[in-house]
């Protein structure tokens, strides 16, 4: 026992070959975010708040794909998607199609707690947003220079930028070419929990590059991106629709339910025996303080650490995985 | 055992005072649509097909929240949401906050088949319609008399949007809410769930959602695994409390009992119902690949008809 917390910058075919000046502002923000994870569970700040917390950090970060540096639809907007789960009373919030909200996650904790109802989307949840004082902005806060290009090299290759593997429609494994051979594709979350086994789990996502507009991923669905009750937290990662079909962040709690696997057990099962590889990745914590972040594809950039002193930030397979 | 099977809802949490007329249109609808699916499995369609068929049905009739005649929204208007899936490759489509587009289960299986995404929702899922050339109208279509006064009602008890929880008061006497009956709030969500000859699954499910919800408010008809879910071993249609419905990931949870506890359809579904609801009212229906179908609802009534190949059929509404 004792707490443990993980948190992700989205899996994908992130290339060995990630020059440093790529590869080093990612890790960085993934040991600052996880340092204000850790110290807030040692200040006993309950698992719910640690998540939303270190989210909103991932979010603000422009280096990963949720609120600033989202990637961009079709039509080069930001819409934003989000969802976050109390693992003790099962209670979760979700938003979608977020355009001026600063801290997406933020809005679903709200959504949570202040209606009743679980999920809000587009111009509802925008208003909903105003109405609650959320800090909001311009657009255009959002969007980074390197995401018009990505967008850019999307349109060129005209398909949909599927977190780098294969389209659905394709046959051929094509190396997506990715500007500056780096990727940004992907998600953010974090899973949490605390010495006494309360469990969370955020998640939170720009979505996928020249995404129709409208497009809704695993993110904000409870269940595929997002899912937390008494055995676990999990939030995942990767090609969108895999996850959704594959029902990922439950399916790991419910080989524990069900099956009796262990959470490594569960994970594992789930990244490599049930979903097809090169799509997935997600990080998940016991009630009983263990932590797995297994994914099938290339990389994918991680950080965790227990109570007992563990910590390890990292981006491809580690001897562990 | 083997052989096709279908089972189709119009909800589950029903008023108990439900006037008789009211009562034998809902049967005369639902053994409609049941039978509509029956001719299709009979000619050998397939499963996806029949449940799109049947759910097309239910929201073209105005009786059932989806649809023509579904909830009205805070502002009087209606917005909907559905979702589909397939079973052998577990291929889904799902859409939210629909305004002019006539079936929307119908954009959802278009989404699953001509989209390269799974969800697509509000002015992306209308601009998706239009480039598709589905059947369009105006907003004014859904919106039934009925539906206008209930919300009229519901504004009046200044009461909301619930994915209605049942008061603390006993369930016995008259369903009501804030003083008002179920049915003002009831969901009525539709949907279908089918087995064809070779043992395929598919379900479906479609609604308008809450009377008097927040513009933008999504529920559980169009999230895989909340609502609706298939895979090679089941298909599987959830109504009633939304919230309960998406936090106890119903729709997957029947065929995750199946696959990893290794218990028959019955068996999930009541393990389901029983264990993933907590406090939360709601329904389901569900075939499995070998020919059977199941149903259970905690509540007072579910609103259904089911059918299977060795002749067996019940149209039915209270337990």
């Amino acid at each position: 026992m004792g707490w443990a917390i993980a948190l992700h910058g989205s899996a994908g075919d992130i290339p060995l070959s990630l020059p440093p000046e790529r590869r080093q502002p990612r890790e960085e923000a993934l040991r600052r975010c996880l340092q204000i994870g850790v110290e807030a569970l040692k200040a006993k700040v309950p698992p719910l708040d640690v998540a939303e917390r270190v989210v909103r950090e991932l979010e603000n970060a422009p280096q990963f794909n949720a609120g600033r540096g989202s990637v961009l639809t079709s039509e080069g907007t930001v819409e934003m998607e989000a969802s976050i789960m109390d693992g003790a009373a099962m209670r979760c919030g979700a938003v979608s199609g977020l355009t001026t909200v600063v801290n997406a996650v933020s809005l679903a904790r709200l959504v949570m707690e202040k209606t009743p109802h679980v999920y809000l989307a587009f111009r509802g949840a925008e208003e909903f947003a105003r109405q609650q004082g959320v800090e909001i902005v311009d657009a255009s806060h959002f969007i980074t220079e390197e995401n018009i290009d990505r967008l850019k090299q999307a349109k060129e290759a005209n398909r949909v930028q599927l977190d780098y593997s294969q389209a659905i429609q394709n046959d051929t494994k094509k190396e997506m070419p990715l500007a500056n051979g780096d990727s940004q594709i992907g998600t953010v979350g974090c899973v949490v929990v605390d010495g006494h086994g309360n469990l969370a789990s955020a998640t939170s996502t720009g979505g996928l590059v020249n995404k129709m507009v409208g497009r809704i991923g695993d993110t904000p669905i409870i269940g595929a991106g997002t899912y937390a009750d008494a055995r676990c937290a999990v939030s995942a990662t990767g090609k969108g629709e895999a996850i959704i079909r594959g029902t990922v962040a439950r399916d790991v709690a419910a080989l524990m339910e069900f099956k009796g696997l262990s959470l490594k057990e569960a994970a594992t099962c789930v990244v490599h025996e049930r979903t097809p590889k090169g799509t997935v990745g997600l990080i998940a914590v016991s009630s009983k303080g263990e932590v797995a972040m297994p994914f099938n594809t290339t990389g994918m950039f991680r950080a965790c650490a227990t109570e007992d002193g563990y910590s390890e930030i990292a981006i491809w397979p580690s001897s562990k995985n | 055992m083997g052989g096709w099977a279908i089972a189709v809802h119009g909800g589950a949490g029903v008023d108990p005072n439900l006037p008789p007329q009211r009562q034998e249109e809902a049967k005369k609808l639902l053994t409609r649509c049941l039978n509509l699916g029956i001719s299709a499995l009979r000619s050998n369609a397939s499963a996806i097909d029949v449940v799109e068929l049947v759910v097309r049905e239910l929201e073209t009739d105005p009786l059932f929240n989806s649809g023509r005649g579904s909830a009205l929204t805070e502002n009087g208007t209606v917005e909907m949401e559905a979702s589909i899936m397939d079973g052998p490759k577990r291929r889904c489509g799902a859409v939210s906050g629909l305004t002019t587009v006539k079936n929307p289960i119908s954009l959802a299986r278009l989404v699953m088949d001509k989209s390269p995404h799974s969800y697509l929702a509000f002015h992306g899922a209308e601009q998706f319609a239009r480039q598709q050339g589905v059947q369009l109208v105006d907003n004014q279509y859904f919106i039934t008399r009925e539906n206008v006064a209930m919300l009229k009602l519901a504004k009046e008890a200044n009461t909301i949007l619930f994915d209605y929880r049942i008061p603390n008061e006993s369930c016995g006497a008259g369903l009501q809410m804030n003083g008002l009956p179920l049915s003002v709030y009831a969901p009525e969500t539709v949907g279908c769930v089918a087995v064809d000859s070779e043992g395929l699954c598919a379900a479906a499910t479609s609604t308008g959602g809450l009377m008097n919800k927040r513009s933008g408010r999504i529920g559980d008809s169009p999230l895989i695994g909340a609502g609706t879910y298939a895979c090679e071993l089941c298909g599987v249609s959830c109504t009633g409390e939304g919230e309960a419905i998406i936090r106890g990931t119903v729709a997957r949870d029947v065929a995750a009992v199946m696959e990893y506890k290794g218990v028959g359809l019955q068996e999930a579904v009541d393990f389901v119902v029983k264990h993933r609801l907590d406090e939360g009212k709601a329904g389901l229906i569900a075939v499995s690949s070998s020919g059977e179908v199941a149903y259970a609802f905690n509540c007072n009534a579910m609103f259904r008809a089911s059918a299977t190949q060795d002749g067996f059929m019940e149209v039915a509404i209270w337990d």
